[in-house]
């Protein structure tokens, strides 16, 4: 029974709210990674996991704050035009392919959706493996849906979409290089991107590590905060999408 | 993902996985230490380079030849670049921050050990890249650490802003994203791994400035890199994000419609918050050793904690100081200005208590001590010009001066040194188990003392009788031609200081194998690490996790049986 001191700490998934809502001991003391049994102590790693993605996440978005400001700074920027040697605005409002970028939209939403579903199951797996392992106890056939692999799969949708939307944004004559506007759209889209590629290899991660039967709650603390990434992503994308459309 | 290995780590046999790619954080502070040393004796002999060069610009240099104007801004560049990212940054607070910080907390290693080893292999790759900048066509670049563009943007604009600039954008990109994921650990691990009784403000006022330091560099690296990105896609795929239309060479480039104060914004945004990331851990260290060997609590511990948040976060909205001379609206210049001047009101709390501290002090001069005093001059001497270039009327004339050389070379570079120093002679005993030579420390600091305020003092006289920075050389202007005589003597003060810093190198690998044998506590300090054997085990305390009863400063206590008492010591009288 050694395993159940630590996985009773672990809180309510329901009550989740990017991890941020659990506080530190009173005393101001973490502990060693190992309950006083002498098991890992894995609600501390799965909180400590969760700290780390919140900072790395401040990190992320600081990056877009600095991009944003220079797409705003840019917006506004007056261009000496050569013939009249008048300050002129070179700015051309990009002709965004929405539809395409709202279908885009969804099938990000939707994947957010199916890894929260992945990330429960996960939850209540690792939250019942201690109930399961005491002999004689059944709890009946567990159905468990690849919530995943449909998250992977229509993360890699979104991406194939947004690939969709260069190559659209390009027949409208709307390049990398020029002009400015479609610059920082292309910038903004890849950036999202690279993230959320990220993204999808930290799942590709979850997925090798239920491969190669890692212990159960590793295996949920990566899909945490994988998941958590990943719902940080969508929003993100929400952000960007937003600002490219409201803000031409 | 690499939470899971937090702790989950036992101690590795072989030599890579002990020395290599070791995933602890005593390991890789040393690894950095050593990347840190290497990269300050590639900055120095640039500089050294460069002084050779400014009194003899003709003169023939074995194996390089003769210094011209560019190779001279390219030395110039580097110089700078490696010195503030490879050594300001990296020693203070990857090095002596990832080797003590867990054991001054009370924790057996750092909150995500795999992502500490990825961090320094990726601070050691940029490294590595960046050192390439010089062996390429064209070779390093000329834009200085700054990269202003659109002289970076641009690779027609001069011969080392070919492939060579390009390596220094990418390594400078690599260096970020190596910091992000140090700074990440770093906060994580302070906020989550402290033993029981170490509450935050319990923590030695290092632990204070490697986090406040640690939060700069999260929000301010993110930016860098993308200034980075966007500089690279101007480069390389035709963008125009920082070029405006502009003609190199008789040809008008093909950018138009950018802008170089975007560049300049973004790169300050980072830029200043990067001087504190510099300084802030040696203000840590300055104040831990001015409280341990003057045998007397810091005076102020609160003040000293909040003066080091006040710091981080006016360093995040003063950056436009940097741009008084690049075209600014002069209400944001007035508000830029009064934001700079109340930075002095913090750094002068912290003065004060540094002082206070020393006050009436029963005051060890060992070599540690020395050098966190010579910090404190140090700090005060180039801090004071600070309010002079805060003032755009001021700053306009003395902008491109050597003033700012002085005064920046004084706080940021030297100063940090002297920090670095300081905590390398402290820290010495407990990371290799054997002290350093006193006398050789000594001579070490006052050749150094002397030393820098030689060079970098004439410096501010310079800047007021308007010699130039950046130029190569000053022979063709008649009234600059006047001063050569001073920059002479500051190029021999440099080639003596230079020198003094064999002694400490050689002090540093004597002492390595052939030093005294150190205690437990050689300086009757009462900090966590003092507490544990030397050099600590792997898991920092030997299976046992301490426990933290009193506040780090507790010396001279009244009543107590020793002049000091140990953080872990349950008995004692507290002070808190």
């Amino acid at each position: 029974m050694a395993t159940l001191t630590p996985t009773i700490t672990i809180k309510d998934p329901k009550l989740g709210h990017g991890g941020a809502g659990v506080p530190p001991p009173k005393t101001g003391g973490g502990d060693d990674g190992r309950g006083d049994n002498g098991a890992p102590d894995y609600g501390g790693r799965l909180r400590r996991a969760r700290l780390g993605l919140i900072t790395a996440l401040v990190a992320i978005v600081m990056i877009f704050v600095a991009l944003t400001s220079a797409y705003v700074i840019r917006q506004g920027l007056p261009v000496l035009d050569e013939k009249t040697g008048k300050s002129v605005s070179d700015w051309l409002q990009v002709n965004l392919p929405t539809q395409l970028l709202l279908i885009n939209t969804f099938l990000l939403l939707l994947s957010s959706l199916t890894a929260e579903f992945a990330r429960r199951q996960m939850t209540r797996l690792s939250r019942l493996a201690p109930v399961q392992s005491i002999p004689g106890i059944s709890l009946g056939e567990e159905k468990n849906f690849p919530w995943l692999a449909l998250t992977v799969i229509l993360g890699l949708g979104f991406l194939f979409g947004q690939y969709l939307a260069w190559r659209e944004l390009a027949d409208r004559g709307f390049y990398l290089a020029t002009p400015p506007s479609s610059s920082f759209v292309y910038l903004l889209t890849a950036a999202h991107a690279v993230h959320l590629i990220g993204g999808v290899l930290a799942f590709l991660y979850c997925a090798a590590t239920s491969l190669f039967h890692f212990p159960l709650e590793r295996r949920r603390i990566a899909l945490d905060i994988s998941v958590w990434y990943w719902h940080f992503m969508a929003l993100l994308w929400i952000y960007i999408f937003a600002l490219l459309e409201f803000v031409r | 993902m690499v939470a899971q290995e937090a702790h989950a780590h036992g101690e590795p046999q072989g030599f890579i996985r002990k020395y290599v790619f070791s995933l602890d954080h005593k390991v890789i502070g040393i690894q950095y230490f050593f990347l840190a040393l290497s990269a300050v004796f590639v900055g120095m002999f640039l500089s050294l380079l460069m002084r050779i060069h400014m009194i003899w610009p003709t003169a023939s240099i074995p194996l390089i030849g003769e210094i011209k104007p560019e190779t001279y801004l390219s030395l110039l560049t580097m110089h700078g670049t490696i010195m503030v990212f490879f050594v300001l940054t990296t020693a203070p607070q990857s090095g002596f921050g990832n080797y003590f910080l867990p054991i001054q907390i009370g924790a057996p290693d750092m909150a995500f050990p795999v992502l500490n080893m990825l961090s320094f292999w990726t601070t050691f790759v940029a490294f590595v890249v960046m050192l390439a900048a010089f062996f390429v066509t064209g070779g390093a670049p000329l834009h200085g650490w700054t990269g202003y563009a659109p002289l970076s943007a641009l690779p027609s604009a001069g011969p080392g802003e070919q492939l060579g600039a390009d390596l220094w954008i990418t390594s400078i990109a690599i260096f970020c994203i190596a910091s992000l994921m140090g700074a990440l650990n770093f906060i994580t691990t302070i906020l989550d791994l402290r033993c029981k009784g170490m509450t935050m403000m319990r923590m030695p006022l290092t632990c204070w400035a490697w986090f406040v330091t640690a939060i700069l560099g999260l929000l301010a690296f993110g930016v860098l890199l993308s200034a980075g990105i966007l500089l690279l896609l101007d480069r390389n795929l035709g963008t125009s994000f920082y070029v405006p239309l502009v003609v190199v060479n008789g040809q008008i480039m093909a950018h138009k419609g950018g802008s170089p104060l975007l560049w300049q914004h973004l790169f300050w945004f980072f830029g200043h918050p990067e001087v504190y990331i510099a300084i802030l851990p040696g203000m840590g260290v300055a104040s831990q050793l001015l409280s341990t060997f003057a045998r007397k609590p810091i005076f102020g511990y609160k003040a000293m904690v909040y003066a080091i948040m006040a710091i981080g976060v006016l360093g995040f909205v003063v950056w436009g100081h940097h741009m008084f001379m690049s075209g600014m609206s002069p209400y944001s210049a007035f508000a830029f200005s009064i934001m700079t001047m109340a930075i002095g009101v913090p750094s002068a709390i912290k003065t004060f208590n540094w002082l206070g501290t020393l006050l009436h002090g029963r005051i060890r001069l060992q070599t540690p001590m020395l050098f966190a005093i010579g910090f404190v001059s140090l700090f005060v001497s180039g801090g004071l010009s600070g309010p002079f270039l805060a003032q755009p009327l001021l700053d306009i004339p003395l902008h491109d001066t050597y003033f700012v050389v002085g005064h920046f070379h004084l706080i940021m570079g030297v100063a940090a040194i002297f920090g670095i120093f300081a905590a390398t002679y402290y820290w010495f005993p407990k990371m290799f188990g054997r002290m350093m030579n006193e006398r050789m420390g000594q001579i070490h600091f006052f050749l150094t003392l002397a030393g820098t305020y030689a060079i970098f003092m004439p410096m501010h006289y310079l800047g007021l009788a308007g010699q130039t920075r950046r130029y190569s050389q000053f022979t063709e202007v008649a009234y600059q031609a006047k001063l050569i005589p001073l920059q002479t003597f500051i190029t021999f003060a440099a080639i003596i200081t230079i020198a003094a810093q064999f002694i400490f190198v050689v002090n540093l690998f004597w002492s390595m194998f052939k030093g005294r044998k150190a205690s437990d506590n050689p300086w009757e300090a009462t900090t966590l690490e003092w507490t544990t054997a030397t050099p600590p085990p792997h898991d920092n305390f030997a299976g046992h996790i301490p426990q933290v009863f009193h506040g780090p400063y507790e010396y001279s206590v009244p009543g107590a049986p020793r002049d000091f008492i140990m953080q872990t010591d349950p008995a004692g009288v507290t002070a808190h």
